[in-house]
């Protein structure tokens, strides 16, 4: 298995899949009649070029590290959790729940209370696709799409029957009270004499989400628990020996994973928008995979794949903005990403491999030569 | 309460027509499954198909070039699907997503890039659509009571694609249960080795199968845009393939199964439409959204196990390698 050098596997497979992705997308806007060398340049100014730029490149990689750790917690144990989008939106409601009928006297407690109303409903909606699997067998990937849009439906319930003000036609809460406005980075960075945009929607949360991935590194590679579940995600069969309980480890990561994605509605609901509306995920959830896929499933690599996504988010913004490219090119790249690192994956590490092989070949027997 | 209209006929005949894309897509996903491939791309080739199906509709004003060309471009998606899956063994499941992606950000980037209209196709006219078909005799036996109306509505009145749907039942039972092609399809589905031990292809069978799902699912996509409705318009599938998938499930992996819970989930659609017969059969309001999400949640139930277990063909999502 291991022909390949661990550098090899960890920057060089993903990079050209990367690479791959670009040149298609490159090809892509070649097609539509547009310059993609124009395309790349404004995509840098407009999401990196300012603090502006930057506040929403920050902003949008917050919502993916959340899902991209929450889709890679999953992996780690061998399941595909494609039910971040619903979780994330169950998060949402959980936010508008602490913050519409709690009075917090002051952003910092209300906001570890949203953070653990976010995690816990995510968790919750996480938990009935992951007892079908542990106990019943049901597969964890179709069990999370049919809750995807189950999650919608309650979502729409709650917002246009229950929690949408009186006389308001909009399905959309009403907005959170004053206290529990996060600090943006604007109002952050102010005291230390640095000028943030003060437009841009990043906040606070973005350190719970830097946070987040220490604690799943710490998580996955530094305790007992995170053992058991990579080796169940090894070999389920292999970890049952061991006397690791495939319904126990099942049940903890999936709830790992619909928690953290469950949180990311502390950036959109509670940083961002301040109060949750229909639409709050925008797709955020799916992301994740191709930021968990691009990161390899490591906090690490989540947290760069996060803001590269933020990155593309922003600048493809922008380039809608300014160009005839629709927002949709992203979708386009996203797909190629996922397309590339994650089902592809074979087509660039086959041939690598074979060439890794002929150099190590052509080593050794150069040094057994001599002795002959 | 009036249960009755709960099954009027205008509800079913709009059934029939909704479960059509369900129909095809699901028998779709049956052919790919029974073979070992799952395939969670049925929405982004029904859309990518309801795209092209449209577009060259209207540019050529020929229905039946728009047809070929969802064919072929949903085929196009299967390939990609069957080359990741089948032939780089890769992940099934993430291939698909990733087909669904790319289905619905390539069909906004060219439908804006050919028609600058925000994503859509120009509304089809004339020839650019699927006409109904009225069968022979359907206006004078109008008459005749109780049959009569139902032949002249429900069975009666629609494109051509909605009886290619129907005919794709037997056909699908026939070609799977009956002839050998289809006991190989199934078996490589359950067992490779064993098949592959009989010097057959698995590797071949399973891109046909692939191929199939393809053409399956450009006919579903092309009768949503130029059948159930005149053009292509952004994210037109809304979920149609995720429900595909539901019933393909809820009919465990079976073609009569198939018509029988697309027909169910067409009549779920249909009446969630229609808020006041519900409302009058029932005498109580039943919210729109658990209409909604109603397929959904049967689905879970089946798979749950509670309702007959639903048991997948035995290599499914696994790649085939030959020799270790």
């Amino acid at each position: 298995m291991d022909v390949m050098p661990k550098w090899a596997e960890v920057i060089l497979v993903p990079l050209i899949s990367l690479i791959l992705a670009a040149l298609l997308s490159a090809l892509v806007i070649l097609a539509i009649g547009e310059n993609p060398v124009e395309a790349v340049n404004l995509m840098v100014t407009g999401a990196v070029g300012s603090t502006y730029g930057w506040g929403y490149t920050l902003y949008y990689a917050t919502n993916f590290m959340f899902t991209g750790l929450a889709v890679s917690v999953a992996f780690h144990a061998g399941l595909f959790n494609i039910g971040g989008e619903g979780q994330a939106m169950l998060g949402g409601l959980g936010v508008a729940l602490v913050l519409l009928f709690i009075p917090w006297p002051h952003w910092t407690i209300a906001l570890l209370a949203a953070t653990a109303g976010a995690a816990v409903f995510g968790a919750l909606w996480a938990a009935i696709p992951a007892y079908l699997q542990a106990k019943r067998g049901s597969h964890i990937v179709i069990t999370t799409i049919m809750f995807n849009f189950i999650a919608a439906a309650v979502l729409n319930y709650m917002l246009v029957n229950q929690l949408r003000p009186a006389g308001s036609m909009d399905p959309a809460t009403e907005r959170f009270r004053e206290a529990v406005h996060l600090p943006s980075l604007h109002e952050m960075l102010a005291p230390i004499g640095i000028n943030f945009s003060k437009a841009a929607p990043a906040n606070v949360s973005l350190v719970i989400a830097i946070i987040a991935c220490v604690l799943v590194w710490l998580l996955i590679w530094r305790t007992p628990l995170g053992l058991e579940i990579r080796s169940y995600g090894k070999s389920g069969r292999a970890a049952k020996y061991a006397g690791i309980g495939a319904v126990r480890i099942t049940m903890i990561a999936m709830l790992i994973s619909g928690a953290l994605a469950g949180m990311m509605a502390i950036n959109n609901v509670m940083g961002e928008a301040e109060r949750l509306v229909l639409n709050a995920v925008e797709g955020a959830g799916f992301i994740g995979i191709a930021v968990a896929l691009m990161g390899r499933s490591h906090p690490f690599g989540v947290f760069l794949a996060a803001i590269l996504f933020g990155f593309l988010y922003q600048g493809g913004a922008e380039l809608a903005l300014w160009t005839s490219i629709p927002r949709e090119l992203i979708v386009v790249i996203q797909a190629l990403v996922i397309l590339f690192t994650g089902a592809l994956d074979n087509m660039v590490r086959m041939p690598l491999e074979r060439i890794f092989l002929a150099a190590r070949n052509a080593r050794t027997s150069k040094s057994v030569e001599p002795a002959e | 309460m009036d249960f009755l209209a709960l099954f009027d006929l205008s509800v079913l005949d709009s059934t029939v027509r909704l479960a059509t894309p369900l129909l095809l897509a699901c028998l779709a996903g049956l052919f790919s499954e029974r073979a070992g491939i799952f395939d969670i791309g049925l929405e982004g080739k029904m859309l990518f198909a309801a795209f092209f199906s449209a577009a060259v509709a209207a540019m050529t004003g020929s229905v039946w070039l728009g047809l070929l060309a969802g064919i072929a471009a949903s085929m196009a998606l299967s390939g990609i699907h069957g080359l990741a899956s089948i032939t780089f063994r890769g992940n099934q499941l993430i291939s698909g997503v990733a087909i669904n992606f790319l289905a619905a950000g390539m069909t906004v980037l060219i439908a804006q890039d050919w028609f600058q209209q925000g994503g859509r196709t120009p509304s089809l006219i004339g020839g650019g659509r699927f006409e109904p078909i009225i069968l022979p005799f359907a206006e004078s036996l109008r008459g005749v009571p109780f049959l009569g109306p139902i032949y002249a509505e429900l069975i009666s009145g629609h494109s051509i694609l909605v009886y290619v749907a129907l005919l794709a039942v037997p056909g699908t039972w026939w070609l799977l249960f009956r002839t050998r092609f289809g006991l190989r399809l199934r078996a490589v589905g359950e067992n490779p080795a064993a098949v592959d031990t009989a010097g057959v292809s698995v590797v071949g069978l399973r891109f046909v199968a692939v191929g199939i799902c393809g053409i399956l699912c450009g006919i579903a996509g092309a009768y949503l845009a130029t059948g159930l409705q005149a053009g292509f318009v952004k994210d037109m599938t809304a979920g149609r393939g995720f429900i595909a998938l539901a019933a393909l499930i809820f009919a465990k992996w079976r073609p009569w199964h198939a018509l029988w819970a697309t027909l169910l989930f067409g009549y779920l659609q249909a009446i969630a439409l229609r808020p006041d017969i519900i409302e009058g059969a029932l005498g109580f309001r039943v919210q729109v959204q658990l209409l909604d999400a109603l397929p959904y949640i049967l689905t879970v139930v089946i798979l749950a196990g509670f309702v007959g277990k639903a048991i997948p063909p035995r290599a499914g999502g696994e790649p085939y390698v030959k020799e270790r």
